[in-house]
């Protein structure tokens, strides 16, 4: 498991609110399914901003982004690759 | 001219040099009150001094609305450079669609050949800085014209490559018949008679000077200066000057979001208490945006019909713009320090607002709202609409 991804899971445990633990969760799990609600995206989004010291631009702020940990990690590598 | 970068437009050009250039320079021409050298280097390499000059005599052929753009990029990172910016284009507008003899298509032709840097003197000392009336006259001796004017304020003199003059038309005439005079460098002396040291605008070097010209009888416009300024000189200046707020607020606005968004990132899930200041912000902001933008579209749209440009309702609505926009600035950048806080109260620092706050203060003082207002209320006694 990619460094991302390890801190990736851990923002997603502390502020994703999900109903299911994120350690039972595989890369390609849908999200949303799982119980992240748009208001919690939200806050995932500013604790990674914090952790990886970046700003997610504006393209990347879709529903799409935020749909399973593969997809925030590729995200989150995406930014830092352009930083 | 490569291709790519004759796709670019003005205004993209001119926002890569304030972001790479003017930004960088911003805080030592205000710390220095000193003329903007980098900013206006640059911008010359982009040919933008022609901004308005015709596409076929070899300038951008750019709408108010594009010059307007670029003005507010330019606001964003230096207020003094796009104050500059604005009055010099004010001036090139006014030579664009007033200068008809060969004398200014030769001018216009330097313009966009060695990209002269075009100022004014307008206010007089002892007329108490209303534009529209001069004491001065233009003497005419033989072919040549003579002048003398004692201007409490001339923005960026001693940088400029001419200065456009207000004067009565001949020493017999009244007041309010005023002529623009084209007074090029070497045919002007400047006698400074005061400092220029201000809260804000600092960049701009606005002193005083006795100004005396003697030139060609050719350098005076043919259109008589009330003509000019109802059709060129208020649209364009009031236009262009919101635009220059604009990018001072656009900066404050900006300052404020990623203050917020920092606080919000360290505690995700609580609001920071900023975040429903800053909506009322954004709220002003977008207002302000939209009626700067809309009066260089405006303008854009009738800048050939002279019985709109002349009319009562008209020169009302560019002075509400005038009034509006000039104290929206103040709002939304003293309500940004507010978010921001003492971190914008610092001078230093990624979110220092000091700048920001003094150059926000200038535009409701130059040409100020309460002679504006007043003009306003004259005219609202004849007007119908």
């Amino acid at each position: 498991m990619s460094d991302t991804s390890t801190i990736v899971r851990t923002v997603l445990e502390e502020h994703g609110r999900l109903a299911v633990p994120v350690t039972g969760l595989d890369d390609a799990t849908d999200l949303y399914a799982a119980g992240l609600t748009s208001h919690a995206s939200v806050n995932v989004m500013l604790a990674l901003e914090d952790a990886f010291d970046v700003e997610f631009p504006e393209r990347l702020l879709k529903k799409a982004t935020f749909g399973s940990l593969g997809a925030i990690v590729e995200a989150v590598d995406e930014i830092r690759v352009d930083a | 001219m490569s291709t790519v970068a004759a796709e670019r437009t003005l205004s993209e050009r001119v926002a890569e040099i304030a972001r790479d250039v003017i930004g960088p320079a911003a805080a030592d021409v205000d710390a220095k009150a000193r003329f903007p050298h980098e900013a206006f280097a640059a911008l010359k390499e982009i040919g933008a001094m022609s901004a308005l000059v015709p596409v076929e005599e070899g300038g951008w052929g750019a709408s108010l609305a594009e010059v307007g753009r670029a003005t507010e990029e330019l606001g964003r990172y230096c207020a003094s450079t796009a104050m500059i910016f604005a009055m010099h284009q004010i001036q090139a507008a006014c030579l664009v669609r007033h200068g008809r003899s060969p004398v200014f298509a030769d001018l216009r032709r330097r313009l966009v050949e060695e990209q002269l840097l075009l100022a004014s003197a307008t206010t007089e000392l002892g007329i108490g800085g209303d534009v529209r009336t001069s004491s001065c006259a233009v003497e005419t001796v033989g072919d040549r014209y003579r002048l003398e004017k004692n201007a409490p304020v001339i923005s960026y003199a001693l940088h400029a490559d001419a200065i456009f003059v207000t004067a009565r038309a001949t020493p017999d005439s009244p007041p309010s018949d005023q002529v623009l005079t084209v007074c090029l460098k070497e045919d002007l002396q400047l006698e400074p008679t005061s400092e220029w040291d201000t809260l804000g605008f600092r960049g701009t070097c606005s002193p005083g000077f006795v100004l005396r010209s003697e030139g060609p009888l050719t350098h005076v416009l043919d259109d008589p200066y009330g003509d000019m300024s109802a059709r060129t000189m208020l649209p364009v200046s009031h236009s262009l000057w919101g635009h220059v707020w604009l990018g001072i607020a656009d900066a404050a606005v900006e300052t404020a979001r990623r203050f917020v968004r920092k606080a919000a990132r360290s505690k995700p899930g609580t609001t920071p208490p900023g975040a429903l200041r800053l909506v009322e912000v954004v709220t002003q902001h977008q207002q302000l945006a939209e009626l700067v933008h809309g009066a260089a579209a405006r303008f854009d749209s009738v800048a050939d019909d002279d019985d709109v440009l002349t009319s009562v309702g008209f020169a009302i609505a560019m002075n509400n713009v005038k009034l509006s926009a000039s104290t929206l600035v103040i709002d939304i950048v003293t309500k940004s320090l507010l978010v921001v806080g003492i971190a914008g109260y610092r001078e230093d620092g990624p979110f220092a607002m000091g700048r920001l706050v003094r150059d926000a203060y200038g535009g409701a003082l130059m040409v100020n709202n309460d002679r504006i207002a007043g003009n306003t209320a004259q005219l609202l006694l004849v007007h119908k609409d």
